[in-house]
């Protein structure tokens, strides 16, 4: 089964369409997460498990966006290559792998988009989880869960930009550097406009 | 019923699986199964080949469907090779 799964992901080219949606999505659910947390972060004392509520129904929908969005648009782009196929061809290749790609490709792809913002997610809520279970470590008391997952949503986003440098040939560091940047600059913003609202 | 020894077919396949993951599959078919694939013209989406396949005793229907399955379609037999069965034993 992982073996005709593997040549149909190979036949169709699914793969670099399955690694462009888990940079871009992931990184969506990264900067989510980053701005909710630098949202809680700077506001008056929440209670934990209005974090994760909160945190945990964004990465939910962030899930349910990247599923259904991906499949629609995979669908109808897998359908339409699979015809200008047949137009070559001059015949149905419905038997064939090529349909059959067609087919499962999009359910592929659209559960790659869904799962790297979602999963993301929940490794940045760790520290908030670890709270709310009481399994928060005692040498890790002097350090706020909050800042933690932050943090951990930081040091995400620079992974995947390593991510984007190795698949790109380009100088990882950089690349990295580059989305920790982005990364920084979302929770200044957030930052800032939190202290103007709270001066106005 | 004759056996199939030798079988040269036409063929309109995808770019995708290329010339050597055809090939390669096709032999799969059969231990004593030998291709030899020769491409002929390439178009923007598709390439016409010459696929010769030599076997003890090749099961052209299987051949097909293994060709269409993999988004192929045969044109036409091109040259065959035949022995009768008692000539065979």
């Amino acid at each position: 089964m992982f073996a005709r799964l593997r040549y149909l992901i190979e036949l169709s080219h699914s793969h670099r369409i399955a690694r462009r949606y888990f940079v871009t999505n992931g990184f969506d659910g990264v900067l989510a997460m980053l701005g909710l947390l630098m949202g809680f972060r700077v506001s008056a004392a929440i209670s934990i498990e209005v974090m994760i509520g909160a945190c945990v129904g964004a990465a939910v929908a962030l899930f349910m966006s990247g599923l259904s969005s991906a499949y629609i648009s995979e669908a109808a782009e897998k359908q339409h290559e699979l015809q200008e196929l047949e137009k070559s061809m001059v015949t149905s290749l419905d038997d064939s792998a090529h349909a059959e790609a067609a087919r499962l490709m999009p359910w592929l792809i659209a559960l790659v988009n869904g799962l790297s913002p979602l999963l993301l997610a929940l490794l940045i809520l760790t520290p908030l989880f670890m709270v709310q279970q009481q399994f928060w470590p005692e040498s890790l008391v002097i350090i706020l869960p909050l800042d933690l997952a932050i943090i951990i949503a930081l040091v995400l986003a620079f992974l995947l930009g390593v991510f984007i440098g190795r698949l790109s040939g380009r100088f990882w560091l950089w690349t990295g550097v580059r989305a920790l940047l982005i990364a920084v600059i979302t929770a200044l913003i957030i930052f800032l406009l939190n202290q103007f609202m709270a001066q106005s | 019923m004759a056996i199939v020894t030798r079988i040269v077919l036409d063929v309109l396949k995808p770019h995708q699986p290329n010339a050597l993951e055809f090939a390669c599959q096709l032999a799969d078919l059969d231990a004593s199964c030998q291709v030899n694939l020769l491409v002929q013209e390439i178009d923007d989406k598709t390439q016409s080949i010459i696929l010769s396949i030599t076997g003890e005793r090749l099961d052209f229907d299987a051949i097909t469907q293994h060709i269409e399955a993999m988004g192929g379609s045969v044109h036409s037999i091109d040259e065959v090779d035949v022995q009768g069965e008692a000539a065979a034993e």
